[in-house]
């Protein structure tokens, strides 16, 4: 069977990047293909690496507070890339108020802080395409 | 019984004696307070003469608004200023730079143009109050700005005191606020503690944080083996440059975190204060005392704090401060109980400078020197916090030095793998977290005052940078960014003309630009 393969990207200025890589390594560990991007994605290059690697995944790492404004412009950049069928989560510092936006915007999968990696990886597996 | 073993790998005894000190190397490091080795404190007299400074981490929206709570802390009793920028002040962009869209005034002020710096320091009294600037990627900008405002206000900036954070090594290991490569990034901060030892010396041109390497999955002797090994590395490039040690080693100044075991964090800060003084004695020959002192902050201890319950945050942070005061810390900052959620509201820093206060108030933390001292369990820890730190320091050394293993990003793999598997014991149940893995409540969580951000004030922001633009001497600032990349390329110290760039209110952003044009952006090396 092929592997679930996840971009996941940290967009904006946002320097945390210690969830992230948490993140990465439990899906490595659950046996997906994780690309990391590293810091400061612009929203074109998020979708160009997913467009490029033929992501199942687009997952985003936000804990800044500029999820809602990233999310707004990535959006039309992933169906444009003919994305839109693919699963996209964020996870991060993302209040309860914004979380009905990021769900219309299309992130199926929202993590705040404190969900568990088990969650993650359980969410993907049963989602991705 | 089950064995214990503390975060940092040394297993603990159910007693401790006599018999344990000396056998963990004895009492020869612990000498008296004000003297070397310094493992009881930098000063003799302690918080009897100066009680810890508190200063609570602060800055939002624009420098007007951040100028507000500056007064309102100073107010309620606060003895100094943390200033938090936003993003992309931190990574040397201009509020009105398309990558900054969305993150103006978000998670700290804005800052442009001298122009901000002296709205947000209005009123504030820079001999009385110190202030330190938490800026890394675009420092020397930043440290050039407070000065030049200082000096514009008349103070006299051989005899100003304040501190900037100014890591850019730890940056790449965890926080991420870089923008050079690594090499044209330490040459900066090189710049920055040799002008200041010539023409500001009581300033601190650098603050050596162990602090985010912590919260990135070091453990706490990685935490200080690592930082040491960086300001190893800055006072190298400096001592390069014919420096002689004495002349720079006494401003060189620490931030460490402070969660975890309360006895392992106190020894940890007492091993670190003689493993630092034993390096500048006997590694760089250093003479004067202050050249041998570890001055910190510590506080803060985000990665200890929960998203669950938030409202037992206020005791942790209560726990930590008390770890700190017993620790000898010269300044003292904590983390707010909704800053898992957000800016602090007033009532939460409120809140942590009263714990802060009551400490030295009502119990008792500054009536003597080193009350922890002497404890056989105290002592036997300290030496083996020391021997601890001496090996990750010399492994260090051994595969090729702290900045090779940054700039290859062996540092951050190794913390990020323990990172990993601290998450997998916290979610496994074997690391323990009151309210997250055990004694957990299904109670929901107390209301949360968020912070506002509001969109308009970006474009406030934007409009009054326009402003500044429109008004200054386009002439001058051409004249002193050509000034900034002429001194860039020719590798003399940056500081002279990005301080007559700044005077010339040339931007944060236009003066990076330049610099970026000489020594590139720094490319993040990924790996796992």
């Amino acid at each position: 069977m092929k592997k679930i393969k996840v971009v996941l990207a940290k967009p904006g200025l946002d320097g945390h990047d210690q969830g992230a890589k948490v993140v990465a390594r439990a899906l490595m560990d659950a046996g997906f293909e994780v690309i990391y991007t590293g810091l400061r994605q612009t929203p074109e290059a998020i979708a160009r690496v997913a467009l490029d690697e033929d992501a199942d995944v687009v997952a985003l790492s936000s804990m800044a507070g500029s999820h809602l404004p990233i999310c707004r412009k990535l959006k039309p950049l992933l169906e444009q890339a003919g994305l839109g069928d693919k699963l996209w989560v964020i996870g991060g510092n993302l209040p309860e108020r914004d979380h009905a936006e990021l769900r219309a915007l299309g992130f199926k999968g929202i993590f705040p802080s404190s969900s568990r990696l088990e969650d993650i990886v359980n969410f993907i597996r049963a989602n991705a395409p | 019984m089950k064995p214990v073993i503390n975060e940092s790998g040394i297993e603990i005894k159910l007693l401790y004696g006599a018999a344990d000190v000396a056998a963990s190397g004895g009492e020869a490091m612990i000498g008296q307070p004000g003297e070397y080795p310094f493992t009881r404190g930098i000063h003799p007299l302690m918080y009897r003469k100066q009680p810890f400074t508190m200063r609570q981490y602060t800055g939002f929206g624009n420098a007007a608004d951040t100028n507000k709570r500056f007064h309102y802390l100073i107010a309620n009793g606060q003895t100094g200023l943390n200033v938090a920028f936003d993003l992309p002040t931190q990574c040397g962009m201009d509020s009105d730079d398309p990558a900054a869209e969305g993150e103006v005034g978000r998670v700290g002020m804005a800052v442009d143009t001298l122009r901000d710096f002296e709205i947000a320091f209005d009123g504030v009294d820079l001999e009385r109050i110190t202030v330190s600037l938490t800026i890394n990627g675009a420092a020397a900008i930043l440290i050039a700005m407070y000065l030049a405002m200082a000096e514009k206000r008349g103070y006299d900036i051989s005899k100003l005191r304040g501190t900037a954070q100014n890591d850019i090594l730890k940056e790449f290991v965890g926080r991420g606020t870089w923008v050079y490569p690594v090499e044209p990034s330490i040459r900066l901060v090189g710049d920055t503690i040799e002008y200041c030892a010539r023409h500001a010396p009581k300033y601190s041109p650098v603050s050596v944080c162990g602090y985010h390497i912590r919260e990135s999955g070091a453990d706490p002797a990685q935490e200080m083996a690592y930082a040491f090994c960086i300001a190893k590395a800055y006072a190298d490039d400096v001592i390069r440059r014919g420096l002689p040690v004495d002349e720079f080693a006494g401003r060189l100044s620490f931030n460490f975190n402070c969660f975890g075991s309360l006895f392992e964090q106190v020894a940890k800060f007492r091993a670190g204060r003689s493993l630092w003084a034993k390096i500048m004695k006997e590694h760089y020959g250093a003479t004067k005392p202050g050249s041998m002192w570890v001055r910190m902050i510590a506080g803060g201890g985000g990665g200890g704090l929960t998203f669950e319950q938030p409202e037992l945050n206020i005791v942790r942070g209560a726990y930590y401060a008390l770890i700190c005061a017993l620790a000898g810390t010269q300044t003292m900052a904590l983390c707010c109980y909704d800053e898992a959620y957000t800016i602090p509201s007033e009532y939460a820093q409120r809140i942590s400078l009263r714990t802060m206060q009551m400490l030295l108030e009502e119990m008792g933390l500054a009536d003597t020197v080193d009350p922890l001292g002497g404890s056989y369990y105290i002592e036997t820890l300290t030496n083996q916090m020391r021997s601890r730190m001496e090996a990750i320091m010399a492994e260090v050394d051994a595969q090729g030095g702290i900045v090779r293993l940054v700039a290859e990003g062996v540092i951050q793999a190794k913390v990020s793998a323990q990172a990993y598997r601290r998450q997998r014991d916290i979610e496994e149940g074997r690391f323990r977290k009151v309210g997250v893995n055990c004694y957990r409540t299904e109670d929901k969580t107390p209301q949360m005052e968020f912070h506002p951000y509001k969109e308009d004030d970006a474009r406030a922001q934007c409009a009054a940078l326009a402003k500044v633009r429109g008004e200054r001497d386009a002439a001058r600032v051409k004249a002193t960014l050509a000034k900034v990349e002429a001194d860039a390329r020719s590798g003399v110290n940056l500081m002279p003309a990005i301080m007559d760039a700044v005077k010339a209110y040339a931007s944060v952003g236009e003066i990076t630009q330049v610099l970026v044009g000489v020594f590139g952006r720094y490319r993040e090396p990924v790996r796992f």
